[in-house]
């Protein structure tokens, strides 16, 4: 065993694992309110309104970082998820598993801030839109995920079988990210994550970018809360738990 | 002030989506702790049981 695979033991110890979360969720709580409360102000207060949509184009500041959310989730779910098939590691399924719950949240407020958007400004709550309908069945995804792991009493098979789930459900992915330029979208194309300049002024785009920041952080600092639930969930008799709590 | 929070005419639509994201926030946190919290309570409550039955 070379020294290489040292880091790669130890992320998969249960111990280390714990511990190290408890260590990094105040790293990640903290800077997340200091960023979202810094970029309310901004995106309420200093960001001119837009001149096509006015002030309500500010539902922007929490249906974006919501949405881009409920997606990386995803990604960091099925990614776990994909760890703990191919290398037999159960805290990489914990992790998967501490995803979900969030995950399935932010894709309802996303699609619920969406809709309050799309009224104003489209005249219609909801339309069957490429982009809608994707985000719709990401919501699908993450409960069937919940569902089928709550409906396993065995943790391994919940595991093995939500793991699987959850890799088919990746190619949702890529759809919902380019659903906007394959088809004809009412859905309008990103200003931030495109390759070219952000069609957006400094006052608008800073306290966006520093949205996505916060929500990101605040990502990390609950799933690690929710990670060392799980740990301890599965581990409960070992004997390191004694050490830990204590 | 009252015109911050009219939001030129889009206040309906707008504190709405702030108040459920807010909520999803809030939400979220307080289940984390409360899972973290439950977890580590069982998990004590059967080392207890489970060194008074090696006592015993």
């Amino acid at each position: 065993m070379g020294t290489n695979w040292a880091w790669f033991h130890r992320f998969g110890s249960p111990p280390h694992v714990y511990r190290l979360a408890g260590l990094l969720t105040p790293w990640f709580a903290w800077p997340a309110a200091l960023s979202i409360l810094a970029a309310l102000y901004g995106g309420l207060v200093l960001a001119p309104p837009d001149y096509q949509q006015g002030e309500g184009f500010r539902i922007l500041y929490v249906h974006a970082p919501s949405a881009w959310l409920s997606v990386m989730i995803y990604a960091v779910m099925a990614t776990a998820a994909g760890i703990g098939l191919i290398w037999r590691m159960k805290v990489a399924h914990a992790a998967a598993a501490s995803c979900a719950g969030i995950g399935a949240w932010f894709t309802v407020v996303s699609l619920v801030t969406g809709m309050l958007w799309g009224k104003p400004m489209w005249g219609t709550y909801w339309v069957w839109d490429p982009r809608l309908t994707a985000q719709l069945v990401l919501l699908f995804l993450y409960l069937g995920y919940i569902g089928l792991r709550s409906g396993i009493d065995d943790v391994g098979r919940a595991d093995r079988a939500s793991a699987v789930l959850a890799l088919v459900g990746v190619v949702n992915i890529p759809i919902i990210r380019y659903s906007v330029e394959w088809w004809n979208s009412i859905h309008q194309a990103p200003s931030v994550m495109k390759m070219e300049k952000p069609s957006m002024p400094m006052e608008m785009l800073v306290p966006l970018l520093l949205m996505f920041l916060g929500f990101t952080l605040y990502f990390a600092a609950v799933m690690l809360v929710r990670l060392r639930a799980e740990i301890l969930r599965r581990e409960r008799s070992a004997s390191w738990i004694r050490e830990a709590l204590r | 002030m009252s015109e911050f929070f009219a939001m030129g005419g889009y206040a309906a639509f707008l504190w709405p989506s702030y108040l459920i994201t807010f909520v999803a926030i809030i939400a979220n946190i307080v289940s984390a702790r409360r899972a973290h919290a439950a977890a580590r309570s069982e998990a004590l409550r059967r080392l207890d049981r489970d060194s008074s039955e090696a006592q015993s």
